[in-house]
């Protein structure tokens, strides 16, 4: 247990100084949140845009904390053989791995505490029975499984630089096909196809439904989320390269 | 213990330890597709000694340390630490050894006493962290992250690093790499330390000056083989009278009058395969008289040095050797050396 703690404890501190992690996981989700809410630059479809915005950039958000920015950081520390010398002492993976995620949930933490008033400060009002606060948590804990699934894949398979790279452009794909301030209905049939079926546009629909217009989750949601969430952990886990 | 027999007394300093070795090797053989980096190694350990693996680099070193670590599956042959298989018995292991990996491994932005007190917290019974920067010399950069420590300071906090669980054996790849003279000193210091407290260490370095001063024992290993073993006086103990004197004698000639196998192995380096004697050393004397050629640094034994050479060769000698084409050239393993 202490050695889950300190290791947490370490994991979360590194996060927390990372001038670039912070600039990602949440100086941009709320540079986003405000600016999209405030110019009116792609209609939303909704009276006020940030009732759309605000659920996008919160998956924004969780797709920078448990994909790009565990997966850079791993990369890093793949590519400077910290990893291979944690493999020689006793702290094991399930325990580094439960580190890892406690890091990422209290950074989710972090970045709910700080867009949630913003988007309040915006005009975004709370909606929805507490069942659908629930639904948009249990959401974001089966994204954050998956995009970190998808992290850690790349960055067990990549050279650290290459796998920075790669990981910002996945970003950037994921940001423009996710349904976070593009409506995933506005792309052209094919594209929007092929955005239902990955991650980022089953979470932001979700916590559309949830926290923007009150309703049930949509099946498709849950269904893409929960393969994503057995699948790339998986594929990251059978790949991984420790050194 | 009064009743004890004396005749049953055990009387020995460290590296006389008795039992199962610690560490062990048993024809060792690790290949990386079709390169063949460890050969057929063996070699054993015993608790409370320093057992130094000297090569050049792209030796085996590495590969043999790794597969003993765990990090390696050997391709054949058995490594046992401590009786166990490293890679089945990783996780008991694990809080019996102590790694310093070649080349950091340590988060770039904690600095000493943060990554110690981290690593402090894997084990059951640690050391004092605390206690750990002090005997690294390190208190004064406690706080400075990994990224900004000098290459010396980085070595030392890799071996304060290995020694956090309080293991029984100690792997050290290269730990003088890149040090200053005073983090030498305060590195062969904590060593001699292990091993006065029975830890196993092995420690793998190119450098024999490095080997010389701080194991029990050394192993020679070039191209994946174990070339010599023994303590320093064993290989210091094969009969031979060395010397200096200026490069490309006429070794034939020489050995002729000795009547004893001469080679210089490397340029201005002599040894003659024979016991010292009177007699020798006279005629050695007049022959270099008769050649004016001045006489430096005559010993009888050898030193690592050169047992090292003889073994390894130098590349240095390929163009001393090339200015004498008459000269006959050995086998692979005496590359550039010649020999009457």
């Amino acid at each position: 247990m202490t050695a889950y703690l300190a290791q947490a404890r370490a994991e979360t501190f590194m996060t927390l100084r990372r001038g670039e992690t912070l600039l990602l996981t949440v100086g941009i989700p709320v540079v986003f949140l405000v600016f999209f809410s405030t110019v009116h630059v792609i209609s939303t479809g909704t009276t006020e845009a940030v009732t759309f915005i605000l659920p996008g950039i919160l998956a924004l958000a969780v797709m920078s904390t448990a994909m790009v920015s565990l997966g850079i950081a791993t990369g890093f520390e793949r590519g400077y053989g910290v990893l291979k010398r944690l493999g020689s002492t006793p702290l094991g993976r399930p325990r580094l791995l439960g580190a890892k995620i406690t890091m990422i949930l209290v950074v989710e933490a972090i970045q709910a505490a700080v867009l949630l008033p913003v988007g309040g400060a915006l005009g975004w009002r709370p909606v929805g029975s507490a069942g659908s606060w629930a639904a948009a948590l249990g959401l974001i804990l089966l994204a954050t499984v998956g995009f970190g699934g998808i992290g850690l894949l790349m960055a067990g398979l990549l050279r650290a630089e290459v796998n920075l790279a790669a990981a910002n452009g996945l970003y950037l794909v994921f940001l423009l096909l996710g349904g976070m301030i593009v409506p995933v209905a506005k792309l052209p049939e094919a594209l929007g196809a092929l955005a239902r079926a990955l991650p980022p546009a089953a979470l932001s629909s979700g916590l559309h439904a949830a926290l923007g217009s009150g309703v049930a989750v949509p099946a498709e949601s849950w269904i893409v989320l929960g393969i994503w969430a057995l699948a790339a952990p998986l594929a990251a886990a059978l790949t991984f390269r420790w050194e | 213990m009064p009743a004890a027999a004396p005749s049953a007394r055990t009387v020995g300093g460290p590296g006389a330890a008795s039992g199962s070795p610690a560490i062990e090797c048993e024809n060792l053989v690790v290949r990386y597709g079709p390169l063949t980096a460890v050969d057929g190694l063996s070699l054993r350990a015993m608790a409370g000694e320093v057992l130094a693996l000297l090569g050049p680099n792209g030796a085996g070193k590495t590969s043999t340390v790794e597969s003993l670590e765990g990090y390696r599956r050997p391709s054949a042959g058995t490594v046992r630490v401590l009786g166990l298989d490293p890679r089945a018995d990783h996780r008991v292991l694990s809080r019996r050894t102590g790694v310093m990996l070649q080349g950091g491994g340590v988060y770039p932005m904690l600095g000493p006493r943060r990554v110690l007190r981290l690593f402090a917290a894997y084990y059951d019974e640690p050391e004092d962290p605390a206690a750990l920067l002090e005997l690294v010399a390190l208190e004064e950069a406690a706080e400075t992250p990994w990224r900004h420590l000098s290459g010396g300071q980085q070595q030392r906090l890799s071996l304060a690093l290995a020694l956090v669980g309080r293991p029984d054996v100690v792997f050290l790849d290269e730990p003088t790499a890149g040090v200053d003279p005073q983090g030498r000193i305060a590195i062969r210091d904590v060593i001699t330390g292990l091993r006065n407290r029975g830890a196993c260490v092995l420690l793998s370095t190119h450098e024999m000056g490095e080997a010389e001063r701080l194991a029990d024992r050394v192993v020679i290993i070039h191209r994946g083989r174990a070339a010599a073993s023994g303590t320093q006086a064993e290989l210091a103990a094969s009969p031979a009278v060395s010397f200096g004197a200026p490069p490309g004698l006429d070794i034939t000639d020489l050995a002729t009058v000795l009547g004893a196998p001469v080679s210089e192995h490397s340029p201005g380096r002599y040894e003659v395969a024979a016991v010292s004697s009177p007699q020798l050393t006279a005629a050695l004397a007049s022959w270099l008289a008769a050649r004016d050629a001045p006489l430096s640094d005559l010993r009888t034994g050898r030193s690592l040095e050169d047992t090292y050479l003889s073994i390894v060769g130098e590349a240095a000698t390929e163009t001393d050797s090339s200015a004498n084409p008459g000269v006959e050239r050995r086998g692979r393993s005496g590359r550039g050396r010649r020999t009457r």
